[in-house]
């Protein structure tokens, strides 16, 4: 039996181009290697009565177009903005976030007059760039080297984009997008803590510090979502980030789509140059008329497609691709809130994001320790109780915290990670926790520390890269994952790339998914209506 | 020092907050700068009618104010706002604008001299970060005193009435100029100016004896139907007087994230307030090259509408066909009895091409938007300046 | 009043270049310089009795081709050393010819990869070349580009080739460490080459961006020589030249203020009161305190100064002076030859690391010359001076004073450890920190190109945007330092193409 398209995968984006592929007709079936579905976008019961997001833990990026088109709602997708933030500072003192502008130029005046009258302005260039970039998200990045009618004609797109601005407004976007968000903040603050705080977006993920130049493109990154048009705000979505791929599934299955959870794809079938179909790892061998990755580019065509089907050039192209990964996750059940003794009474903040690192130095001396291959003893940690906001997902009262950890290398010293230290790793965020909360330590129920070592295993995110791939030019756009293969296409007839790994990169965004079934669809001459990228007016 | 606490208020209270919100029939507030601000009192129409015909009480606190100090102040305010700082002279206050270095307008405000060396601004938008950076290569110091100074408009052909009841003779205070009387032990200032069009004075006190002046006044003003008054009211009467609004009728440019909506003193119809003759200000080579090239995109007019359904918000057409300029703000003016609009007008509709306006309206009568399409022209503003404003001494009315 | 065309700011090699361009097309042209002597970063000190060295510049790379023949360098007396060659010493040592060119020495195993990845980047390094001559683009329509060589760049990179093309879009903001460890194996040539790209640089070369700022470097001239007498007999052959020219030099002139009338520039006053008349100042020192100080925030904009503030001026180099009793021995290297102590890759990023905290690295890595090895002349018989550029060193540490004894101990401690036995050869020893820099040469945070040479500062966006064509709003005021495309180095192209644009007439 053969199927008209198979995805190795069942993460978001693998879902995404399945559920496009099979609303517009195709027969498809998604293998999964693990017996549940999600990829890094997951719900999971580890400890009775709680749901962990044990990967990714927050969503704004995710594409309002995908949840539309796919009818995500429909099958109990629901996002909850959330709210507050706060830093804890060595001091005893914390810079609190708050929705309302009004207190948020209060608390920010507490730390700097002058910053908190410098952030509207600063919000303000931040959206300016945020209004140029986010059109591409969800468009096939062309390829520059091409002289084909489609690749001129979308370079001409971006040519003409480009002239709509001021010089001036040009300048400042390359100044952007070059810089380091170290630099960029210097530019319009003085607050150690708030340009902390600020700093945040741009190091998430990335096996980059903030003093690194090209790290502001990364906070853009980060901004480029919204919750029902609130652009760069963040939340959760309800039941944990497993309710994005549970939705993805039902929608998949309501179009007639098929997942099969528990058998690896083993090896790509390549017959004459074209990909017929994947071996799994039971010995069974499914056929396709065409195959779609939602691995990683490392894991795809270096792990599972036998490297003679490849040209040579295309193969030290991938091997370059870098996947540092540099980050951790903490997982933790509690009996109870925390209670942090910085925070008055009746603060929202804690219904928000949770940072202890209050100077923009600290994150990069932990940068430092990730470069010379050591998880750092000061992590930075960008911490949620979603609990605070999302019912569903322990017995009340009890709550779930995320801790998403940096740095942390995908190899201790050149070494493996050990148990002992992914012990110790755990316990220096404990700590830290534990030195604002004081009381912190007893109230974990449960708590599950995963390192890059983890993820790879788990999810099979090469070297724990939570971007399916680092995000510095040299691999974005028409770069994205090699140049010239950004167009979701691979030097193998009938095999696509659908992860995270491709334009326009990770974060729980769903664009390469729907760029990769625009690209197969087109490519085999079927239509089917995708609403637009929302107006950017 | 700001409280840990003050999340627990997102907007504060001002120090009139104990007499206002119990006046406030309606419980009618909106946010003004962090602040709770009265759109009204619970009749528009009458507040309306006491700034122009009694007297008015507006809870100006939330106005956002730097104090500007040092020896370099004048030549610091002259490089930052296009006006001559020079020739204004201690005791006097100037309306005025300043500017970005592509001479688009980053606010107006008011500019008060209360000594050689010692100047109020008080604006709409906060700019601490411009005023700070400009500060580099001046002996001068800037500070944001919002909320170290309680403030009340008081505006109304009857104030100085009221203002000579209350046991001050202002009789000889020339608009634009000051004066400082003792009151309740502490200076009072009182400004004549205002954002009415009307008489009007300005007071300017410490927050501590906010409540002795509104009880003050308010006894002072019973004859003359002393009223508080709110937003509402007020915008009414300053569209009338034809003054603008930072956000509401430009966008500061500091603010904008479109590019094409900034505007420079030009298009606001402000560039009357530049000296070209003083010394280089913010902006001022821009400015030049707007003005040598004709490179003004926009005018902005008073538009004089038929019928008298307001034009709020509305796009302005030439021959009804080509889309031309937007209105920022309308009434219909109760005194002038005439349909108003401040309007954006692309050039060269303003002038050369202002025989064929239309307005397109959207008028809501009973849930269903009826659409109009009507005859404006162009009017000459201020809609509404009578004698009385200028008058000194002001007559009794 | 004295009254000329031109009044040039700075005697640095740019000033001298700039002056003797704009002399040459007629015009009067006056330069003036604060110090005693031209050369600026181009000097020869004595440092210890006895002994001279290159102040702080002590290679030269270049100068611009245009430059050289128009200023007939050597005609007015410089002499040059026969071209440097590289050496990273040890047991197994390591050579390179001048900036990027033959190695010797290699591993097997790295051959290939290396003739690879050198003929690559110097195909990329060629075709920027001429970037550095042109002015720079401004990403606006009619804003008088240079449409002809932009075209011609445009046509020479689509002539690569498909694959080349590709490469350079993946390469152009990619770090330096991925580019070597994607293919080469030996740490020698590796930390040389980690080394090289961040010279000057405020970066380690595992900061994206960083093979740009490289590859620029390489453009800027393929030989390396030093010259004979020190750097200061290159300023002085530049001073006979622009005199030559008819430049009037005027040294021990500090500019107290550029003089306006109306927006407009009509003249400098020096520190001693003196006028001068001009109708266009050009001024080669740096940016920044050009605008902020000479001209002042009165005459500009505050977003304008807003922009000049930003400017990233962040010294990261050190720059080493030993008098020396004797010949101290490096493991098979020649004290002709430069000698890179930059053991890896890593070894280069941890001596950045601590910059950025304003601490002293514990292993500094640097290049070391012995100018006595070429002209013996400048110290007496049988002694030497080592002049070595130690990078990294913070830019504004905590305590200055217990930094620059700190980077010195540990500087000591790494060539002692290259070439045991050295230490007690010392007679003298002097260390510049990046502030002693600024102190003495007027560069702003010690950085040798008058700001950072980074990609967020290069091109259109060099010194800032809106003043990269070496005009300013200021009718009359022009930049032509460092601090302007492309960048420093003892070229004077900056200056060649700022001259070229007043001679123009540019307006801005």
């Amino acid at each position: 039996m053969t199927c008209d398209a198979l995805i190795i995968g069942a993460g978001h984006n693998g879902l995404v181009t399945a559920c496009y592929l099979a609303r517009a007709g195709m027969k498809v079936t998604v293998a999964e290697k693990n017996d549940w579905i999600g990829g890094a976008a997951v719900s999971r019961e580890l400890y009775p009565g709680f749901t962990y997001s044990n990967c990714s833990y927050v969503c704004s990026l995710f594409r309002p177009e995908i949840m539309r088109d796919l009818e995500l709602p429909r099958y109990g997708l629901q996002i909850l903005p959330y709210e507050g933030g706060v830093v804890f500072m060595e001091n005893g003192d914390y810079l609190g976030m708050f929705r309302d502008h009004d207190a948020n130029r209060r608390e920010f005046a507490r730390h700097s007059p002058r910053d908190a009258e410098a952030y509207d302005r600063y919000s303000r260039d931040i959206m300016r760039h945020c209004r140029f970039i986010r059109p591409l998200l969800m468009r096939t990045p062309p390829d520059p080297s091409s002289f084909k009618p489609r690749d001129l004609s979308e370079l001409a797109y971006l040519g003409r984009k480009a002239m709509e601005l001021s010089e001036v407004q040009i300048s400042d976007m390359i100044r952007f997008w070059t810089m380091s968000i170290s630099d960029f903040l210097d530019g319009y603050f003085e607050s150690p803590v708030i340009k902390a705080y600020l700093a945040v977006s741009a190091i998430i993920g990335t096996a980059l510090g903030p003093m690194s130049p090209g790290s502001a493109y990364v906070l853009l990154h980060h901004y480029m979502g919204d919750v029902d048009g609130n652009v760069g705000a963040w939340g959760f979505a309800r039941g944990g980030m497993g309710a994005i791929t549970q939705a993805l599934k039902a929608s998949l299955e309501a179009s007639g789509g098929t997942i099969k959870a528990g058998h690896g794809v083993e090896k790509v079938l390549v017959r004459n140059g074209r990909a017929v179909g994947v071996e799994l790892d039971n010995g069974e061998t499914l056929h396709a008329t065409r195959v779609i990755s939602n691995m990683d580019v490392r894991r795809t065509f270096l792990k599972h497609v036998a490297a003679d089907e490849l040209p040579s050039d295309f193969v030290r192209q991938v091997k370059r691709f870098k996947t540092r990964g540099s980050s951790g996750k903490l997982n933790i059940a509690l009996d109870a809130a925390p209670k942090f003794t910085a925070l008055p009474e009746g603060a929202p903040n804690l219904r928000g994001d949770l940072h202890f690192t209050d100077t923009v130095e600290r994150m990069e001396r932990a940068y430092d320790d990730w470069k010379s291959g050591h998880f750092t003893r000061d992590p930075f940690q960008d911490v949620m109780i979603p609990t605070m906001i999302d019912p569903t997902m322990t017995p009340p009262g009890k709550h779930f915290m995320s801790c998403f950890v940096q740095y942390a290398p995908p190899r201790i010293e050149g070494r493996d990670w050990t148990d002992a230290d992914r012990d110790a790793f755990g316990q220096a965020c404990v700590n830290q926790i534990n030195r604002f909360a004081p009381g912190f330590k007893d109230l974990i129920l449960h708590m599950e520390v995963r390192t890059p070592r983890e993820l790879e295993a788990e999810v099979g995110l090469t070297e724990g890269n939570i971007f399916q791939g680092e995000l510095t030019f040299d691999q974005l756009l028409f770069n994205r994952p090699v140049p010239g293969y950004a167009q979701y296409r691979s030097p193998i007839k009938a095999l696509w790339m659908c992860g995270s790994s491709t334009h326009p990169g990770g974060g729980v965004m769903g664009a390469p998914g729907r760029n990769a079934a625009a690209e197969i669809l087109r490519d085999a001459r079927m239509g089917i209506d995708m609403s637009d990228a929302y107006a950017v007016l | 020092m700001i409280a840990r606490l003050h999340f627990n208020k997102h907007l504060l209270e001002t120090p009139f907050y104990p007499r206002t919100a119990p006046l406030n029939k309606h419980s009618e507030w909106g946010a003004w700068s962090g602040h709770l601000s009265a759109t009204g009192f619970g009749d528009t129409e009458m507040e309306y009618t006491a700034i122009r015909n009694g007297a008015s009480v507006y809870d100006l606190c939330p106005m956002v104010k730097y104090r500007i100090t040092g020896p370099d102040a004048v030549a610091y305010l002259d490089r930052l706002t296009v006006r001559n700082v020079a020739k204004l002279t201690p005791g006097g206050v100037h309306y005025t604008v300043w500017c970005d270095d592509a001479g688009k307008v980053l606010d107006d405000g008011t500019l008060f001299r209360h000594g050689p060396q010692d100047f109020l601004l008080c604006c709409q938008e906060r700019h601490l970060p411009w005023l700070t950076d400009a500060t580099l290569g001046f002996e001068v110091a800037v500070e944001e005193i919002t909320e170290t100074i309680a403030a009340l408009s008081l505006q109304g052909p009857c104030t100085a009435s009221v203002l000579s009841a209350a046991g001050w003779d202002v009789s000889s205070l020339r608009p634009f100029r000051m004066t400082k009387v003792p009151f309740d032990g502490t200076t009072l200032t009182i400004s004549r100016t205002g954002f009415t069009g009307d008489l009007g004075y300005e007071l300017w006190i410490g927050p501590a004896h906010a409540l002795a002046l509104w009880d003050h006044l308010f006894t002072a003003g019973a004859p003359w139907g002393i009223r508080p008054i709110g937003s509402d009211a007020l915008n009414m009467a300053r569209i009338e007087a034809g003054f603008l609004i930072a956000g509401m009728d430009f966008i500061p440019a500091e603010q904008a994230l479109r590019e094409d909506r900034v505007r420079s003193p030009f298009e606001l119809g402000l560039d009357w307030l530049i000296d070209w003759n003083k010394d280089h200000f913010n902006g001022r080579r821009a400015l030049i090259r707007e003005r040598e090239s004709r490179a003004s995109q926009w005018s902005l007019v008073g538009l004089d509408i038929a019928g008298n359904v307001s034009a709020e918000g509305s796009l302005i057409y030439h021959a009804k066909q080509k889309e031309v300029g937007y209105i920022t703000a309308a009434l219909w003016s109760p005194t002038t009895k005439r349909n108003l609009a401040i309007a954006h007008l692309k050039r060269p509709y303003a002038a050369a091409k202002s025989d064929n306006l239309w307005v397109e309206i959207y008028a809501l009568r009973e849930l269903q938007y009826v659409k109009l399409m009507v005859p404006a022209r162009i009017t000459p503003r201020p809609f509404f300046t009578p004698a009385r404003r200028r008058a000194t001494p002001p007559g009794r009315f | 009043m004295p009254s000329s065309d031109v009044i040039v700011i700075g005697g640095g090699p740019n000033g001298l270049a700039a002056a003797t361009r704009l002399a040459q097309s007629g015009r009067r042209v006056t330069l003036v310089e604060a110090q005693p002597q031209v050369g600026g970063g181009a000097a020869t000190t004595e440092f210890h009795t006895g002994y001279r060295t290159s102040a702080l510049a002590h290679i030269l790379q270049g100068p611009d081709a245009r430059v050289a023949s128009a200023m007939k360098l050597d005609a007015h007396g410089l002499r040059l050393s026969t071209p440097l060659t590289t050496a990273v010493p040890g047991i197994d040592p390591l050579t390179m010819q001048g900036t990027f060119g033959k190695v010797s020495g290699l591993a097997a195993t790295d051959l290939a990869a290396w003739s690879e990845l050198q003929e690559r980047l110097t195909r990329f390094a060629r075709l920027l070349a001429p970037m550095r001559q042109m002015t720079p683009p401004r990403p606006a329509a009619k804003a008088g580009n240079d449409l002809w060589n932009l075209g011609k760049l445009g046509l020479s990179l689509r002539s690569m080739g498909k694959v080349e093309f590709r490469e350079l879009l993946r390469m152009l903001l990619i770090n330096v460490a991925d580019v070597l460890e994607d293919d080469l194996t030996d740490d020698r040539l590796m930390g040389l080459l980690a080394f090289d790209a961040t010279l000057g640089a405020w970066a380690g070369p595992r900061s994206p961006n960083s093979l740009i700022v490289y590859l620029n470097r390489i453009a800027a001239g393929e030989t390396l020589t030093l010259p004979m007498g020190g750097m200061g007999s290159v300023a002085a052959a530049m001073r006979k030249a622009a005199e030559a020219a008819g430049v009037t030099v005027l040294t021990g002139s500090p500019v107290d203020r550029i003089d306006m009338a109306a927006d407009i520039v009509i003249g400098v006053t020096l520190a001693n009161g003196e006028n001068f008349a001009a109708g266009a100042v050009l001024s080669a020192i740096c940016p920044r305190r050009t605008l902020e100080t000479l001209v002042g925030p009165r005459y500009l904009d505050t977003g304008f100064i807003r922009r000049a503030r930003a400017i990233k001026s962040r010294g990261g180099a050190a720059k080493l002076h030993l008098a020396l009793t004797g010949a101290p021995h490096f493991p098979a290297a020649d004290l002709t030859w430069r000698i890179v102590l930059a053991p890896s890759v890593n070894a280069v990023e941890n001596a950045f690391n601590p910059v950025k905290y304003g601490e002293v690295p514990d292993a500094p890595v640097m290049e070391i010359t012995f100018p006595t090895a070429h002209d013996p002349s400048l110290a007496p018989s049988g002694h030497h001076v080592l002049s070595a550029v130690v990078q990294f060193a913070p830019h504004a540490p905590k305590d200055r004073d217990a930094a620059r004894a700190q980077m010195l101990q540990n500087t000591l401690n790494v060539l002692e450890t290259a070439a045991p036995g050295l230490r007690p050869l010392i007679a003298h020893a002097e260390i510049l920190m990046p502030y002693d820099i600024e102190d003495r040469f007027g560069m702003s945070g010690g950085s040798w190109h008058h700001g950072d040479l980074a990609v967020e500062q290069m091109l259109f966006l060099r010194p800032f945007a809106g003043v990269s064509q070496y005009n300013t709003p200021i009718p009359g005021l022009w930049l032509g330092g460092a601090g302007s495309h492309p960048g420093g180095g003892i070229s004077g192209a900056a200056g060649w193409n700022a001259a070229t644009q007043l001679l123009q007439g540019a307006k801005p």
